[in-house]
């Protein structure tokens, strides 16, 4: 009861807030969902949403509190990073979560805040923070992945507008996307500086999408055509041939947030990795995991995720005390991709057979899940930077070694 | 590579060839699309029959040709290269175990007909997710057995079923109170729940003959493996040669190339162990127990790496359903876990070893 006794205190402004955001989630957040997060909706499409669920979007979304950080005047919740700190912990305590996500959240709203203009602030923001537009994000190209400069993708400047031709690939979640943040050519001539960052309506004649199907069996990503598309000239953001620049902002958002994926939070049907052994496996006479090999694995990895939870920490504590961004960002994105695929890997084979069920009878639908996750969670170590591009950026970017070739 | 005589050589280079033609990748793709719950080409199947692959492990009276499990493993590894699905590693086992417990009647009856490749047989061993065969509840008593397996490879079409009960091994042939139900999984082959309700039953030997034919499942299981990380291997050298990233192709990077190099010197390992523990067999030596762990450690240590490198060095395209990496990636799942496990023979091989 550490709450109660700090609320019983005298009311500093953190202790009122506490007070008010338990009042309100109180009032929003319908019980019913409790724990009824999907953390791949935002990636895998629209799903018809319930009443409750729609309830608790509005609700969010008209609080701001789906971007607790954003601006108050984009529609933001304008919270401290105190703030944002307890709103989630009462989140938290009721397992409440934020129906307001992806990549307009993640990735394009901080990248517009830091280089927008004040009118495109205006309309992209709001949008974004009440979760009603979805944005897809137009990097990638087929000889474009890895080396993101080679792209091909050309905006020809016509005074008022652009007209943009080319293809992008493995546009996770083009299908359903309403806008476009890409990256396009406007000058053939320079490698990174001929490149701008670009904001394509996907309704516009002359996109087109074909959906592309994973291993895991899911289609989230797409190949998307762009043949003679008009593009308004005031959706460039920054100045033409700055996009490389916003475009690498905009991964630098795109890798924290995924480094988030690490969190020693999510866990198995609710259970965590040593106790969903026992139930799969079984124990031994002293009540140890039984299978002593899988046991000492599984604990590896209860260590590096706990010492990834502490780096996440330190990081964020040393970014707060103005040193700058620490050191260990750097390392976040794979390290959370190895944690989330050691954990998919480990969930497996604690299962057996039974983890790796497809579809049908004979397998409960979190052991179907866990087969999805698993080969799903083989892209967290590719896209947004490969494991070995951040390895190459530590190397010489931090370490400063050198360039062999 | 085992030195091999002139029948492994021409075996295995015909091996190699028909699967490279008449079953390659695209062959499992279609069985797979269609959804057919066999889970592989009757067709191809028939092929392998006339080539006389049913009948490797058949001593010559009953119509095989008797030449022991290093040559089926050379086949089944070029079966695994190619994703070829068959159930000819299960119905080698099975046939094993009725060559080497079965009654004259029971040999003549099945033994020629496995050999023709007119008769699917297969191993019903497991009764749970994870191989253990210190867990096995099935029974017989008056002739008759009850007790369900799980994740019987090929337990969709197979006619006949060597099946593990608490006094040994079973031969049942009879369609009688056996009850089948499929079990979709990741590989999309044959892993069917079996069911035997009171099904007429012959004995073929004690727990040790148990123990020994599921050694020879691993051991072939292992061939397959050592087939597909060689593939997936030489797929993804190719694609390192080809892709073109930085202005260079991929395989100028050297933190790739070190990569490839690591997983080219495990792959050597691995065939070491793999065909280590079918000469053994093939010798007739003692330590087949510990062979086998070895190798069927090694291989899915191995296939295990080479399979998640192969869709990670892919990059996006490996991430696609179009690409072969995804289905070599969850076949090797099903196989690293098939019979153990590598944390299961290791725990196995300390046994073994005293320790
Ligand atoms: C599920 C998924 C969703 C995606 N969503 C999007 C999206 O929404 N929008 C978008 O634009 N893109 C998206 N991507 C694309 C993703 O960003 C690219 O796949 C990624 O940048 C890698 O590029 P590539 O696929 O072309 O691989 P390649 O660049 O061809 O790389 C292949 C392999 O080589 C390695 N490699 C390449 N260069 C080097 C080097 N110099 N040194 C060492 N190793 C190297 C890579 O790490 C990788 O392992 C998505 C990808 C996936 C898998």
């Amino acid at each position: 009861m550490a709450f109660a006794a700090e609320l019983d205190a005298p009311a500093s402004p953190i202790d009122t807030f506490r007070k008010d955001a338990r009042d309100w989630l109180a009032a929003n957040f319908p019980p019913a969902l409790k724990g009824k997060d999907n953390a791949m909706s935002a990636i895998d499409g629209p799903t018809d949403l319930s009443p409750d669920e729609a309830a608790w979007k509005a609700a969010v979304g008209e609080k701001g509190w789906g971007v607790p950080g954003w601006p108050k005047q984009y529609g933001g919740g304008g919270l401290s990073k105190a703030e944002i700190r307890v709103l989630q912990e009462e989140m938290g305590r009721i397992g409440a979560w934020n129906p307001i996500g992806g990549m307009g959240v993640m990735m394009f709203g901080p990248t517009l805040l830091e280089y927008g203009t004040e009118e495109q602030k205006q309309e992209h923001i709001p949008p974004i923070a009440r979760g009603e537009i979805r944005w897809c994000q137009g990097y990638s190209e087929p000889g474009a992945g890895s080396d993101l400069a080679s792209l091909q993708m050309f905006a020809e400047d016509k005074g008022d507008h652009y007209i943009v031709n080319g293809q992008k690939t493995w546009t996770s979640g083009g299908q359903w996307a309403d806008k476009c943040f890409a990256l396009v050519r406007t000058d053939k001539t320079k490698k990174h500086e001929g490149i701008s960052f670009l904001l394509i309506d996907m309704h516009s004649p002359g996109v087109e999408v074909k959906p592309i199907r994973l291993i895991s069996g899911s289609s989230p990503f797409c190949e998307t055509f762009f043949t003679n598309v008009s593009v308004p000239k005031g959706n460039l953001v920054g100045r033409e041939g700055e996009g490389w620049t916003i475009g690498k902002r905009l991964l630098q958002h795109e890798r924290s947030s995924l480094s988030g994926g690490g969190s020693t939070a999510r866990m198995f049907a609710g259970k965590p990795m040593g106790a969903l052994a026992k139930d799969y496996r079984g124990t031994d006479e002293q009540g140890r995991v039984s299978d002593s090999d899988l046991r000492m694995r599984i604990v590896r990895h209860e260590m590096d995720s706990r010492a990834f939870a502490l780096t996440l920490r330190r990081a964020a504590m040393e970014a707060k005390s103005n040193q700058g961004p620490s050191a260990a960002t750097s390392i976040m994105k794979n390290v959370g991709a190895r944690i989330t695929q050691d954990r998919a890997e480990l969930s497996i084979e604690i299962m057996g057979m039974n983890g790796l069920g497809w579809e049908g009878e004979g397998f409960t639908e979190a052991e179907l899940n866990q087969t999805r996750t698993w080969l799903w969670g083989k892209a967290v170590s590719i896209y947004g930077g490969s494991s070995e591009i951040q390895n190459n950026v530590i190397a010489k970017r931090i370490l400063g070694m050198l360039d062999h070739q | 590579m085992a030195a091999l005589n002139e029948e492994q050589t021409m075996l295995r280079d015909m091996a190699r060839e028909w699967a490279d033609n008449e079953a390659p990748v695209t062959a499992f793709r279609k069985v797979r699309n269609a959804g057919a719950i066999e889970g592989f080409d009757r067709a191809a199947w028939g092929e392998m029959g006339q080539m006389g692959w049913g009948g490797i492990v058949v001593p010559e009276e009953f119509g095989g040709s008797a030449f022991g499990y290093l040559s089926l493993g050379l086949v089944l590894e070029q079966l695994g290269r190619n994703l070829t699905a068959s159930p000819l590693a299960s119905t080698a086992a099975a046939a094993s175990a009725i060559a080497l417990g079965g009654s004259n009647a029971a040999k003549a009856d099945w033994l020629p007909k496995i050999a023709a490749g007119e008769v699917i047989a297969t191993l019903a061993i497991d009764e749970g997710p994870n191989h253990d065969p210190s867990k096995i509840a099935a029974s017989v008593s008056g002739g008759v057995l009850t007790g369900t397996k799980e994740f019987v490879a090929e337990g969709d079409t197979a006619q006949v079923f060597v099946v593990a009960a608490v006094g040994g091994l079973y031969l049942v042939t009879g369609d009688e109170g056996v009850t089948r139900s499929t079990r979709r999984m990741a590989d999309s082959r044959s892993h069917a729940q079996v069911r035997f309700d009171g099904a007429k039953a012959e004995k073929l030997g004690g727990p040790e003959l148990t123990a020994k034919v599921v050694d020879l499942a691993t051991a072939a299981l292992s061939a397959e493996m050592l087939g597909m990380a060689e593939q997936a291997f030489a797929v993804t050298n190719d694609y390192l040669k080809t892709r073109v990233q930085f202005g260079q192709a991929l395989s100028t990077f050297q933190a790739l190339q070190h990569r490839m190099a690591k997983m080219f010197t495990e792959l050597e390992l691995m065939r070491s162990a793999v065909e280590g523990a079918l000469e053994a067999i093939d010798a007739g030596r003692s330590d087949v127990d510990q062979a086998v762990s070895l190798a069927k450690a090694i291989a899915s240590d191995t296939l295990h790496l080479v399979s998640r490198e192969m869709v990670q060095l892919h990059g996006g395209i490996g991430m696609t359903d179009e690409h072969d990496a995804g289905l070599y990636l969850k076949r090797a799942y099903v196989l690293e876990t098939m019979w153990g496990n590598a944390a299961f023979h290791r725990e196995r091989f300390a046994r073994l070893n005293g320790y």
